[in-house]
């Protein structure tokens, strides 16, 4: 295995700035750097290091420490060097002994007010004021206490005089870090962190003068209880062990790191994993990672406790009927047991009575090769996935109207938009790091237009307004969306010049002609979408005359009966108004899961091979056939809700699910249950006994993402590299078992054994097998760090703008978006229209965050409801109530707010135990069958406590999750 | 403990000044005008109308010594202790007056007649040691002539 050697990754002391270059002379050497450029940075660019504290390049120069002051020829006194710009023909000197003596008389300060504790802190060896104090050569610090004297400094508890008011104890409060205010130096980079970088403003310098201190929230809060939302960017900027991890409290420092790519949500932040041998100590995340830019959130930097839980499943399991307790058994056995049994499914029901799920969270080449299971060793296209109930209708979508199943942009898009639409999405909380780039966008004077039921974080919250807010009824996303387009149609305000070279003219001409008609104004669809008409032509004209527009969205527009219709609208709206193929425009699916985008372009949908081809055309098929060895199935087949029918109608009797909770994540979960009860070979391949797994007859278990090789596919179709630090505690990884579990079929029937011995294998398959990935290679990724496809011999270093000169299908298609309303209406039984989503701490079904201390923030599900409609059935914050829709009731507690409109109620996913989705229905998309989870009407009503089906259902967990002891 | 004045006179005061450039002080010396000090209810309303986290509201505020969070008695004493003031005596004066009074810096007189505070420079450094009593301020302060701003506040 090669080693991946990480590129320069130093600090720079100041951000970098783009500019007509400039030269200028530092210590005798020549440097050009980009105008606008502080003489710090234009010294680094050097290889020069001038000593710093309170500078460092993820934050804006600030200029408090006076420790980088240089001298410069012709001016006066001693600058410091993080604030001053480069000029053109400045001579700089770091280093004269002017200067030297400033230093060290200004770290003889800083040393007098910090406890000598080097050896036994924290920060040992990593930290930048014992750097410091070595470079400037401080040897001695003259400042002591008057004898007998009280004591004036921030960091002694106590000595014989007495107390030290001035001593502040360490706040532990956070569950990942501790605030400890005797190391403090007051730089006041985690402030400006929390603001610049996060954007969150948790943070302050409270007091003035020596009184100055490091205080989260106001004078009554700590850490946990102010707004700080734990996302580390304050700890990772930190010179001193102010604030530290705890991991590294109690491990110390890392020896090594390893660039890899979180695995959790779509945004697919790029981390050091830091080591000490095989342990891992902490995760920051990789300045030069294109998508995160050095930015975290609470769940890549901190949450992956749950690698090492004690929940986690290392050994196989096996079990003749779901009522059995599980045995734990060898891998051969295991595996013999499983293919034996979908081999005999086979036999006894036909080729098509199995099938697979692939995983959102497993890799590129783990998902290709669960598909290539089901295709040429199952022999038929049973493969779904879970952006079937997420992102199957982006797919669709985007794929008729642009070409091409995929969002437009990269990330750093966003810093180049004028306008931004956010629609169906809560990036906050379901893509914090792209919420930061974007709210830093908007601080710097970017108009924001929210399209939500709710008030999400974004519409207000610290320096950052919605212009508009449109809080729609859920379901009506299409009329809104249409009404967009009749504003921006009748009222001439679109970009013909776009539309006549770039789109169908006369598809716009009918388009145009549909929209107009005034049925779909603003006015006439009020009604309907409870949106203020004023309100949206204001938000039409911003969007279609402010310049450069973007439009991100997530679940919200797709999980809808009509969610491929509102992703047509959204391309439209961005054709419209000659959004698309340039930095600053387009259009953007929020992805949910960390490798959503790589599941579908690896061919898991049953009517797709890898790269989005269908498989009934035989030119496609002959070059799978022919790499494979096998004739592939011309008929697409069955998806998640299909094989779920098939199940209950006996047609359906064998699954492999790799790394989902199909029970928990998928609707209606009493359907689900009858699907999977009425199986006789699940498989489940996973860390946790998760929910299916209560229906599971073979347990494979899985490895996580520190345990394997591979890469993700993020939102903005970046293949990132996932790179192994540790061994998998299981003993495979998932690839490994699904490639055990293919040869210990194909044994049965004699075919050809699978022989990959590195995911860099897969990967060059697909390259072989795959248009738009045909460039990528493992040492092209490690090269470049990472590629958008595609990356072919057109575009060799990939693409990270799509549609620039023309769109993927030639000519951009309008497509009419004729509003249904849902078949699932309020009544007088369901009066109340249920949308669900999630919260910041908490990641889909929870499994891997709920075993972290992420808790603390999110212990449990509860539903959001007005006060107005809270009031009219008695109930009060905190309240346990009774949620019921047509499919089934759960119970859970009240949180009364007006985030959410009057009719309208909320609630999360992330716990079992709740099990929102028993109370969602069988409503999907009419071209994906994507569910509608965003719209149920239910009741509330007063409860005792969860419902029966609620303790049935942890009845059944339970006894379904016994393990027999190992046989001796 | 005293009563909160009423939401709607905080917010009537926030409302009058928050269309300034730079509003965020001026409202602060609006309140205490008004109040005698920044109370506590009005935090909340100043973040929202301001669009600012509490963090930083409470930077701003602890910055500024003369924000207070609760009522001070009915007159406000102030001793320099600048250099200026220290050289001729100052911190005696300042010393005594405490003793005097039986209270520590920020005390007020169980009375609620006067709040004694330090103040870094009252710019009166050619007549120090010098003292301030509400918005007057008093040059070449000794033992006697604070024993009479004393009487005369009610101490």
């Amino acid at each position: 295995m090669k080693d991946f050697i990480i590129p320069d990754d130093r600090d720079m002391g100041t951000p970098a700035r783009t500019g007509a270059p400039v030269t200028l002379t530092i210590d005798g050497f020549e440097v050009t750097v980009p105008e606008g450029t502080s003489v710090m940075r234009a010294a680094a660019e050097a290889g020069i290091s001038v000593p710093k504290l309170c500078a460092t390049d993820s934050v804006e120069a600030f200029g408090s420490c006076r420790l980088c002051v240089v001298e410069i020829e012709g001016r006066r006194g001693t600058p410091s060097s993080c604030t001053t710009p480069v000029a053109p023909g400045m001579v700089v000197h770091t280093g004269s002994s002017k200067v030297r003596k400033i230093r060290r008389g200004v770290m003889e300060l800083y040393i007098s007010d910090h406890p000598l504790d080097c050896l036994t802190c924290s920060a040992n060896g990593d930290c930048e004021l014992q750097d410091m104090a070595g470079a400037v050569g401080l040897r001695d610090v003259r400042y002591t206490a008057p004898e007998g004297g009280a004591l004036d400094n921030h960091f002694e508890a106590r000595n014989t005089s007495g107390e030290n008011h001035r001593y502040l104890p360490k706040d532990e409060s956070n569950p990942y870090f501790t605030y400890d205010p005797s190391k403090c130096i007051v730089c006041s980079r985690c402030v400006r962190a929390c603001e610049e970088v996060q954007g969150t403003f948790a943070l302050t310098i409270e007091g003035r003068g020596f009184d100055s201190r490091v205080s989260a929230g106001n004078a009554l809060d700590d850490f946990l209880s102010s707004d700080c939302v734990s996302c580390g960017a304050c700890v990772q900027a930190c010179p001193t062990a102010t604030l530290q991890e705890k991991s590294v409290v109690e491990l110390g420092t890392p020896e090594r790191s390893v660039v890899t790519t979180c695995a959790y949500c779509g945004v697919g932040c790029s981390f050091k994993a830091e080591m000490q041998g095989d342990t891992l100590v902490r995760m920051v995340p990789w300045k030069n990672g294109k998508a995160n830019r050095g930015h975290s959130c609470v769940k890549g930097r901190f949450a992956y406790g749950y690698a090492h839980h004690q929940d986690r499943i290392l050994n196989p399991m096996i079990r003749e009927n779901i009522t059995d307790p599980w045995r734990e058994v060898s891998w051969d056995e295991a595996l013999s047991f499983a293919a034996s049994r979908m081999r005999g499914l086979q036999e006894t029901y036909g080729q098509k009575s199995i099938g697979v799920i692939t995983s959102s969270r497993c890799t590129n080449e783990e998902t290709y090769l669960v598909q290539k299971l089901a295709r040429a060793v199952f022999m038929n296209n049973n493969t779904d996935t879970c952006a079937r109930v997420c992102h199957s209708p982006t797919g669709y979508g985007l794929g008729q109207t642009f070409g091409t199943s995929a969002g437009t942009q990269d990330f750093d898009s966003v810093e180049h938009t004028d306008v931004v639409i956010v629609i169906g999405a809560n990036p906050t909380d379901g893509h914090p790091v792209f919420a930061s780039r974007l709210k830093k966008r908007l601080r710097a004077g970017a108009k924001l237009i929210v399209i939500d039921p709710r008030r999400i974080d974004l519409v207000k919250s610290a320096h950052v307004e919605a212009a508009h807010h449109l809080p729609l009824r859920p379901g009506t996303n299409v009329a809104v969306v249409t009404a967009l387009a009749h504003t921006i149609v009748t009222e001439k305000l679109y970009d013909e010049e776009f539309i006549r070279t770039r789109c169908d003219w006369d598809e716009f001409q009918a388009y145009a002609e549909f929209v107009s008609d005034p049925r779909h104004s603003p006015e006439a669809t009020e009604e309907l979408t409870r949106v203020p008409a004023a309100e949206l032509r204001a938000a039409a004209r911003l969007f279609a005359t402010g310049g450069n527009g973007a439009i991100y969205y997530g679940l919200g527009v797709t999980e809808h009966s009509q969610g491929s219709t509102t992703v047509m609208g959204i391309a439209n709206l961005a054709m419209l108004t000659g959004n698309v193929g340039r930095p600053g425009v387009g259009v953007n699916p929020l992805r949910g899961q960390n490798n959503v985008q790589g599941s579908c372009d690896m061919g898991s949908f049953p009517h797709e091979l890898p790269g989005y081809r269908h498989v009934k055309l035989p030119e496609v098929r002959k070059i799978f056939e022919d790499a494979w060895g096998v004739s592939i199935d011309p008929e697409p087949g069955l998806r998640i809700p299909n094989m779920l029918d098939a199940a209950v109608d006996g047609t359906f009797k064998g699954l492999y699910c790799q790394g989902e909770d199909i029970l928990q994540s998928d609707p209606d979960t009493k359907h689900v249950a009858a699907g999977l009860a009425a199986m006789e070979c699940v498989i489940v391949h996973d860390l946790f006994l998760n929910e299916t797994a209560n229906y599971a007859h073979v347990f494979l278990p899985g490895s996580t993402f520190l345990e394997k090789d591979g890469t993700f596919t993020n939102a903005e179709r970046r293949i990132n590299r996932v790179r192994k630090v540790m061994a998998p505690m299981n003993g495979y990884s998932d690839w490994e078992v699904t490639q055990l579990l293919a040869n210990a079929m194909l044994k049965e029937s004699g075919g050809a054994n699978w022989t990959y011995t590195h995911p860099s294998q897969i990967m060059d398959e697909i390259a072989a097998t795959t248009p738009s990935f045909a460039g990528v290679t493992y040492d092209l990724l490690d090269e470049k760090g990472s590629v958008q496809w595609p990356c072919n011999e057109d575009h060799p270093d990939g693409t990270p703008l799509m549609h620039v000169d023309g769109f993927m299908r030639g000519k951009g298609r309008f497509i009419v978006t004729e509003y249904v309303a849902t078949d699932e209406k309020t009544g007088p039984r369901f009066p109340l229209l249920l949308t669900t989503g999630r919260v910041l701490s908490q990641y889909n079904v929870g499994a891997q965050t709920r075993r972290t201390a992420n808790s603390i923030w999110h212990g449990e599900d509860v539903l959001e409801i007005h006060p107005h409609d809270a009031e009219n059935r008695g109930l009060h914050e905190g309240d346990w109530v009774k949620l019921a829709s047509r499919s089934g009731e759960t119970a859970l507690r009240a949180h009364i707010t007006e985030r959410v409109a009057p009719g309208v109620v909320y609630t999360t996913f992330h716990h079992p135990d709740t099990q929102a989705n028993v109370v969602t229905t069988d409503f999907s998309d009419w071209a994906t069958n994507c569910p509608e989870y965003k719209v149920t009407a239910v009741q509330v009503s007063a409860s005792n406590g969860p419902s029966e089906w609620q303790e049935d259902y942890a009845a059944q967990a339970e006894q379904s999750r016994r393990i027999l002891p190992a046989a001796e | 403990m005293t009563n909160s004045p009423p939401t709607d006179e905080i917010a009537a005061i926030i409302d009058a000044h928050k269309t300034l450039e730079g509003p965020l002080l001026p409202i602060l010396h609006a309140l205490q005008d008004a109040f005698g000090h920044v109370p506590q209810a009005a935090g909340p309303l100043i973040c929202d109308a301001l669009n600012i986290s509490r963090a930083e509201l409470h930077g701003v505020i602890s910055f500024y010594h003369d924000f207070r969070d609760a009522p001070a008695g009915r007159h406000v004493l102030k001793i320099c202790r600048a250099e200026a003031c220290q050289s001729v005596g100052g911190k005696a004066l300042a010393d005594e007056t405490l003793a005097k009074l039986g209270l520590d810096w920020h005390g007020t007189t169980p009375s609620g007649a006067v709040t004694i505070e330090p103040v870094y420079c009252l710019g009166l450094c050619a007549c120090a040691p010098a003292a301030m009593v509400d918005d007057r301020v008093f040059g070449r302060v000794d033992a006697a002539k604070m024993q009479t701003l004393l009487e005369k506040v009610g101490a």
